[in-house]
């Protein structure tokens, strides 16, 4: 406690310690006489890496990961986790140790000058198993993947293996993999590319990966401190610790705070990084509160895509498909959706149950939900770090008078925070009857809690997880419905015990709803009928209806 | 008796703001001053409405 900034910051500042150190080990593919193929290889074991060969594993899908790492490093990177993210890791099974071991908080505050002009409540609403968000350092999130991969046998996990070639072909693609024993070949009948901003993958099949880079830079400083600030996402512009900038504080688990502050365009990269400079810039802000440093950094933000996600065989997913500024946490969430929407559908390919024009409904899904984050991510960053003196102008107007008219506090941008994006696609059924409530063709189902027939508390997402599911209001028998559709009853599988679930979904008697095995609302009616129920699951299987 | 909405009437405040700044992107301050001014007058008549006017006037002016 009695360190000083100053005397903590010398060794703490960006001294790698790995977080999780794993081993490389040799794998038999290595030493085969001929070429191994492989049903699925992804390469990078990020976020989005994990979470797809996850998903795949439960599905049953053998899965070989590669990384070129052996570490879980630190470093500041991703620290806000969405509701969405969250029932997603649930159903990977991680979500709960997540949550247990995160920050909650649903709570944004955004200060011009030094005065509060807008506050706002991402989840307003009760009943959701997930909170709005959660704040949580990305080493931990995959060091809980890694742990949850190694409970799986369907994931051959290979540390040290470096993607270095990829050889395309109509029906696999072939893969050369560095090791420290060397290069070898693999055979993927599938790839899937989540080897990060700087995918070699992209390289390897030369595609460009277009869009706009902000010229304001950016420092992120991650720092310790026993503070009791509020859990509440704390935004400013202009103010008086920092003037003319705008300064970002979010807490983390540890007692540790991540602080953005913006620096211009003009910002020496190496000068700003000096622990001396850093701390100085630390104090205004925080006065007396003794800190250490944890990491440094200075970034500047891209916003930019893939112009298509699937190549043949290689799919690309997460930070390889599509990049964003931070401001809304947009980057790992979408991208572990991205590895959700894939997951269902290629493993559906691959035991043949779908054809593989149903990877082409990840791409059409995937990139509306990239231009939307990527737009989204866009406008805050023009908000925040406007291009030039006539932007500014009109920014610093709209904060001006925000403390007076309703509309100007609206327009206020300090990040719009990741939801889930509601997919207009072919796989939905057309709604033929009108429904309210806060359910949305195309969108993940709302939570709500449930009470299970053993008499045990849950929540509705858990019981429509992982597979395609009619979720129904009895009304008489149900009819006998198509193979591969799990069936559950409101009332009696999933009994509403707060009246949200037919609130949420509108759900009258003889109500049906076919869920997605990503829980996304594909077909709804008022009244069941096996038919329709068999048409839209070919619907939602990328079959001809 | 005040007749200006200061409510929200955009159904995306986003758009709207990026619509303005992109209007104005590369401008220098003085061309985006010249543009603000004629978007007031066309704006303005539009709304038809001197009150109105006097009372934007007001509210803009007011610290
Ligand atoms: C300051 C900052 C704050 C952020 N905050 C948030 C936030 O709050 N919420 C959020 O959702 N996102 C946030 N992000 C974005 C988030 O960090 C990224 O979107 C996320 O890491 C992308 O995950 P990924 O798995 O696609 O790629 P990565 O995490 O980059 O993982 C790629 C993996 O591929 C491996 N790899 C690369 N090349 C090869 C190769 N040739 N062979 C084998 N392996 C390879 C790498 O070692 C790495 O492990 C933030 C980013 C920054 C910089």
């Amino acid at each position: 406690m009695a360190t000083s900034a100053q005397d903590g910051t010398q060794d703490a500042v960006n001294v790698r310690k790995a977080v999780h150190q794993f081993g490389y080990r040799r794998s038999a593919d290595q030493d085969a006489r001929n070429i191994v193929r492989r049903p699925v290889v992804v390469v990078g074991a990020g976020p989005v890496g994990l979470a797809a060969a996850i998903d795949l594993g439960q599905r049953g899908v053998a899965v070989v990961l590669i990384d070129d790492a052996d570490r879980i490093g630190e470093g500041s990177r991703g620290i806000c986790w969405s509701k969405r993210t969250l029932e997603i890791c649930d159903r990977l099974g991680v979500g709960e140790k997540l949550v247990a071991q995160g920050v909650t908080w649903k709570l944004g505050k955004v200060f011009s000058g030094d005065d509060l002009v807008f506050a706002f409540d991402l989840l307003p609403e009760e009943g959701h198993k997930m909170p709005a968000f959660i704040n949580l350092q990305q080493y931990y999130l995959e060091k809980a993947l890694c742990d949850r991969v190694a409970e799986i046998d369907a994931i051959d996990l290979r540390w040290k293996n470096k993607l270095s070639g990829i050889e395309p072909h109509n029906d696999h693609v072939r893969l050369t993999i560095d090791t420290p024993d060397g290069p070898y070949a693999l055979e993927a009948s599938w790839l899937i590319a989540a080897d990060g901003a700087r995918s070699t993958a992209r390289d390897l099949l030369g595609l460009t990966f277009s869009g706009v880079t902000f010229e304001d830079k950016f420092l992120i400083a991650d720092i310790k401190m026993a503070a009791d600030f509020p859990t509440e996402r704390r935004f400013w512009f202009d103010p008086s610790f920092h003037a003319g900038q705008s300064a970002l504080m979010h807490r983390q688990p540890d007692n540790v705070w991540r602080i953005d502050l913006q620096l211009g365009p003009e910002a020496d990269v190496v000068e700003e990084q000096k622990p001396e400079r850093v701390t100085a810039r630390l104090k205004r802000m925080l006065g007396d509160l003794a800190f250490t440093i944890e990491w440094i950094s200075i970034y500047r933000f891209n916003c930019r895509r893939l112009d298509r996600f699937v190549h043949g065989r290689v799919v690309f997913v997460g930070d390889a498909a599509h990049q964003v500024s931070p401001f809304g946490a947009r980057g790992a969430n979408s991208g572990i959706q991205d590895a959700e929407n894939l997951a269902w559908k290629l493993a559906a390919v691959i035991k043949g149950e779908a054809g593989a024009s149903l990877i082409d409904t990840y791409e059409r899904e995937r990139i509306q939900a990239a231009d939307e984050n990527i737009a989204h991510s866009t406008r805050s960053t023009d908000f925040i770090a406007p291009h030039s003196p006539a932007e500014r102008a009109l920014r610093n107007a709209v904060l001006a008078l925000a403390p007076k008219v309703d509309f100007a506090r609206r327009m206020i941008n300090s990040g719009r925070l990741s939801v889930a994006t509601v997919y207009d696609t072919p796989l939905s059924t057309p709604d033929e009857s009108a429904f309210g409530g806060g359910a949305k063709l195309g969108a993940p189902l709302p939570d709500a809690p449930v009470r299970k027939r053993d008499g045990d508390d849950s929540h509705l997402l858990q019981e429509i997880a992982g597979e395609f599911t009619l979720l129904y209001v009895k009304n008489g028998a149900l009819p006998e419905l198509p193979d591969g559709i799990r069936t559950a009853c409101i009332g009696e599988d999933v009994i509403d015990t707060t009246g949200a679930l037919a609130q949420r979904l509108d759900a009258t008697p003889g109500a049906a709803y076919l869920l997605r095995p990503d829980q996304h609302l594909a077909a709804r009616w008022r009244h069941v009928d096996a038919a329709k129920v068999a048409a839209a699951r070919n619907r939602a299987m990328g079959r001809a209806g | 008796m005040t007749k200006l909405i200061t409510q929200l009437q955009f159904v995306d405040p986003d758009a709207a703001y990026v619509t303005l700044v992109e209007a104005r992107r590369g401008l220098s301050v003085e061309a985006a001053a010249e543009l603000d001014t004629k978007l007031v007058l066309l704006l303005a008549n539009h709304i038809g409405d001197i009150d109105v006017l006097r009372e934007a006037i007001a509210l803009a002016k007011g610290g």
